[in-house]
């Protein structure tokens, strides 16, 4: 059977053999899989290569600026949380100029998964240094080769407080189709760091450079065991683990509101004259 | 009856407690009350005072005067008795320091008494009790308060009450007895609130859904009254910067909700590019700019107009912004409510200008209409749009149908901060960026017809013209009335809303005048700027205050009769 969510949507401009398109294929296995309708899927994005997701798959879509797709969902987890609300976007997106949401956002425990495309390189500015590239890669301008040191995503997102922490690899579809079911499932918030090669700009952290190194999270690894999975974390070089790394629920922002949140679906049944109680506090 | 009564003192010693109980005593009264903070960018300490005026119509603005002076510190009375007038009375703690001798001195000692009462912290209600005593007012309205305020905390309304006499009684005559206002006026439908509660009771009312924010002065008291008020529907979430605020309130509006943010200048700094994007994909958002001096961290807690160019063009890129403004508290209820209607009906963001003399200033006035109030999202008609559904589909007047995420069966709605097509997908075409560009842009006439004429006080052919946008209006409108008595023929015309800005009544009233005033709390005159780029037009001067304080009527007077008139 065909996939609704390929259907009806603009034709990816990717460079060929850009993890992007596994990305998407596996997104798109992953929601058909959910069982939900493209109405009823609302993906957020910043700007990027990976932020062009939404006109790549028939949902929703809020293609919004760069590095701010977190809080567009927050405004939309506010007020309408009926609507399942993936947010997607590459590392520069995601860890630099969204690093102050991603911090907050985790705090926050909004209930959408959030997949980040991390190739560690710039794609749509050509090829410079992301917030995860390796330290001494050289490019354009870090002519003499990255001096900062790595942003690590899964052990800052468990420190910070995270319930639901994983990486997948574009290399490996099915698993990682099982990665974004699990996330999309999870009630709260859900990262999933997402390694990819980039065919164009990266020429360090390629397919088989990944390939080589990837190895699945064992079995027996607890993942309600946030130090071991601080510890998995912490492991890049010679191997890098892929999997669920750490999955436990804890109360989400949407909970905190439901008190307060009032007609999800706009006006129609508001009347102003039903606030005319707001000016007894300020009776003389 | 009109009197300025300035209660003063180190911040954390109760004054705001004290002004609003007397004002809102003197409204109970029947009396017309303004009030307004002066503080100062700290938490403890410094000189910090509240200035309340009431009279037996409700004043418009401040003088540089003072009939009652209460000194919770000497600062105080250092800083305001040159201005006390000579009938005047000031209270004074022995405790605290020793006037030279004035018969105008009330000696009350306040920390004693609060002391003897219970707590030195009630020294503000022993004053308030002496207050009272000064202005020949009954305490029984104000015990009732005091016993409501505290209903919470078990003794300690009594313990006020106590305060309260014992002030009362320290004080051995009515110094400066007042006339109560005939009874038929006393409470029932008015009410006493300040700028930010107009505003924050305003967003309720117009139906927003959302509110988020960073705690910004004096942009902040707008959020603290929505988290504070119950079953009111609106949710409210700090953000963790500006940025976020003005993303999440777009990504609020998309999924259906009416939602605001308010900041102040350095905050909407930050939040421009967040305007763009509202802009481009034709997001409504109502963004409240509550003013204060800058640049940069400026004055934190004054006020000021300087942001009125910045907010004319803030944000990259050409989009329609329509920019409202405050005026006062009447009008600010529904002039916010109209931001969000515009908002809606042309799918863009307004800019809705407040200031630090708007927000933290309270006024009686009589209570809102809220069936004037405009809750209509102006969506999509499920029976009538064409499908598949097209977010951007070019229309005649620019307006495209809107529907939001889940409204349609099986339809998607499409978003993006690209330049895009009718379904909303990233398009590279000249011709396809000319048809989006003169769909958005287009949308700019229809908001002008939708502009206000500017309000005007004064005969039809005035000689001096004053013109203001804003919250210099209470300025304003009492430095005309005196002019008028004083004999000259003089009119004001006052502009809430701002852009796109209406020119018919200003360009009459311009040629039947002999001398006209543009006045603003600016350095350069950005308004009077705006007038002259639009339509050529010059005013004869342009009277400008950029000190951090408001205008009082008599600035305004002085610089027209300066001038000969």
């Amino acid at each position: 059977m065909a996939n609704r969510f390929l259907e009806n949507t603009d034709t990816p401009t990717w460079c060929p053999g850009c993890g992007n398109f596994s990305i998407r294929k596996a997104l798109a296995e992953a929601l058909e899989e959910v069982g939900a309708n493209p109405e009823e899927i609302l993906l957020i994005s910043g700007i990027g290569q990976a932020a062009k997701m939404p006109h790549y798959i028939n949902a929703n879509g809020f293609n919004g600026l760069h590095g701010r797709a977190l809080p567009v969902a927050v405004g939309s987890r506010s007020v309408n949380p009926g609507l399942t609300c993936i947010v997607e976007s590459g590392d520069g997106d995601t860890y630099g100029e969204g690093g102050n949401h991603f911090l907050h956002n985790i705090r926050r425990n909004l209930n959408i998964a959030h997949f980040v495309h991390n190739n560690q390189v710039y794609g749509l500015t050509k090829g410079q240094a992301s917030p995860t590239s390796d330290l001494g890669m050289k490019t354009g301008v870090q002519t003499a080769g990255v001096t900062s040191v790595p942003f690590n995503p899964l052990s800052v997102a468990l420190s910070v407080g995270a319930g639901f922490v994983a990486r997948g690899f574009t290399g490996d579809g099915d698993h990682l189709v099982t990665l974004l079911v699990d996330a999309i499932r999870y009630p709260g918030y859900a990262l999933v760091d997402i390694l990819q090669p980039c065919v164009t700009f990266n020429r360090i952290n390629t397919n088989s450079w990944y390939r080589d190194r990837v190895t699945k999270i064992p079995r027996d690894h607890d993942t309600t065991d946030r130090d071991a999975a601080l510890r998995l974390s912490h492991m890049w070089g010679d191997e890098i683990p892929i999997g669920v790394f750490y999955r436990v629920e804890r109360d989400t922002f949407e909970d905190s509101l439901a008190d307060r949140r009032k007609d999800p679906s706009g006006l129609e049944q508001f009347n102003p004259e039903q606030m005319e109680y707001l000016q007894d506090a300020f009776r003389v | 009856m009109d009197i300025h009564v300035i209660v003063g003192g180190a911040a954390g010693q109760g004054m705001d407690t004290l002004a609003g109980t007397l004002g809102k005593l003197l409204a109970h009264f029947g009396f017309g009350v303004l009030s307004a903070r002066d503080y100062m960018s700290r938490i403890r300490g410094g000189h910090n005072f509240s200035i309340l005026r009431a009279a037996d119509t409700t004043p418009w603005a401040f003088e540089n005067r003072c009939d009652l002076l209460v000194c919770l510190d000497e600062t105080t009375y250092l800083e305001h008795i040159p201005k006390l007038t000579e009938d005047g009375v000031f209270i004074f703690d022995p405790e605290s320091f020793a006037p030279p001798g004035d018969r105008r001195g009330v000696e009350v000692p306040m920390k004693d008494l609060a002391t003897e009462a219970g707590g030195r912290i009630m020294a503000n209600t022993v004053a308030l009790g002496a207050c009272l005593a000064v202005l020949d007012l009954p305490t029984t309205r104000a015990e009732e308060m005091l016993l409501e305020a505290f209903a919470h905390k078990e003794g300690v309304g009594e313990q006020n009450i106590g305060a309260l006499r014992a002030g009362y009684d320290a004080v051995d005559g009515p110094a400066l007895p007042v006339n109560m206002p005939e009874e038929g006026r006393a409470g029932g439908s008015r009410i006493f609130l300040e700028g930010n509660e107009v505003l924050g009771m305003s967003a309720a009312a117009s139906g927003c859904r959302f509110f988020c924010a960073y705690p910004m002065t004096p942009a902040t008291g707008i959020m603290t009254y929505l988290a504070g008020i119950e079953d009111s529907g609106v949710v409210v979430e700090q953000a963790e910067d500006e940025i976020a605020a003005i993303n999440a309130i777009l990504g609020a509006s998309y999924t259906g909700a009416r939602s605001m943010t308010a900041t102040s200048g350095g905050g909407f700094s930050l939040m421009a590019e967040g305007i763009s994007l509202a802009g481009m994909t034709e997001t409504p958002a109502v963004i409240v700019l509550a003013q204060r001096p800058g640049p940069a961290t400026g004055f934190p807690t004054r006020t000021d107009q300087g942001d009125l160019s910045f907010a004319l063009n803030v944000g990259h890129g050409e989009f329609p912004r329509p920019v409202l403004s405050a005026t006062h508290h009447e009008d600010a209820f529904y002039r916010l409510n109209k931001a969000f209607d515009l908002a809606d009906r042309f799918q863009t963001p307004v800019i809705f200008l407040s200031d630090q003399n708007f927000a933290d200033t309270a006024r009686t006035v009589d209570e809102y209409d809220f069936s004037r109030l405009s809750c209509d999202q102006h969506l999509a008609d499920p029976a009538e749009v064409e499908l598949p559904y097209r977010r951007y589909a070019l229309t005649p007047d620019g307006i495209s149908p809107r529907a939001l995420p889940g409204q349609l069966d099986s339809q998607v709605v499409l978003a993006d901060s690209d330049e895009h097509d009718e379904r909303g997908f990233i398009v590279e075409d000249a011709a396809t960026r000319e048809a989006m560009m003169r769909k958005r842009m287009g949308k700019t006439s229809a908001i002008a017809e939708e502009m206000d004429e500017p309000l005007y006080h004064g005969p039809e052919e005035p000689e001096v013209l004053l013109v203001g946008w804003g919250s210099t209006y209470g300025a304003l409108r009492e430095a005309r009335a005196v002019l008028e008595e004083s004999g000259t023929n003089a009119g004001h015309l006052h502009f809430a809303d701002i852009w796109p800005l209406r020119t018919d009544q200003l360009g009459e009233l311009l040629a039947a005048a002999e001398v006209s005033y543009c006045v603003e709390a600016n350095y350069t005159g950005q308004f009077a700027d705006l007038v002259r780029r639009e339509t050529g037009w010059e005013f004869d001067h342009r009277v400008l205050r950029f000190d951090g304080r408001p205008f009082t009527p008599s600035d305004i007077i002085g610089e027209v009769s300066g001038d000969g008139k």
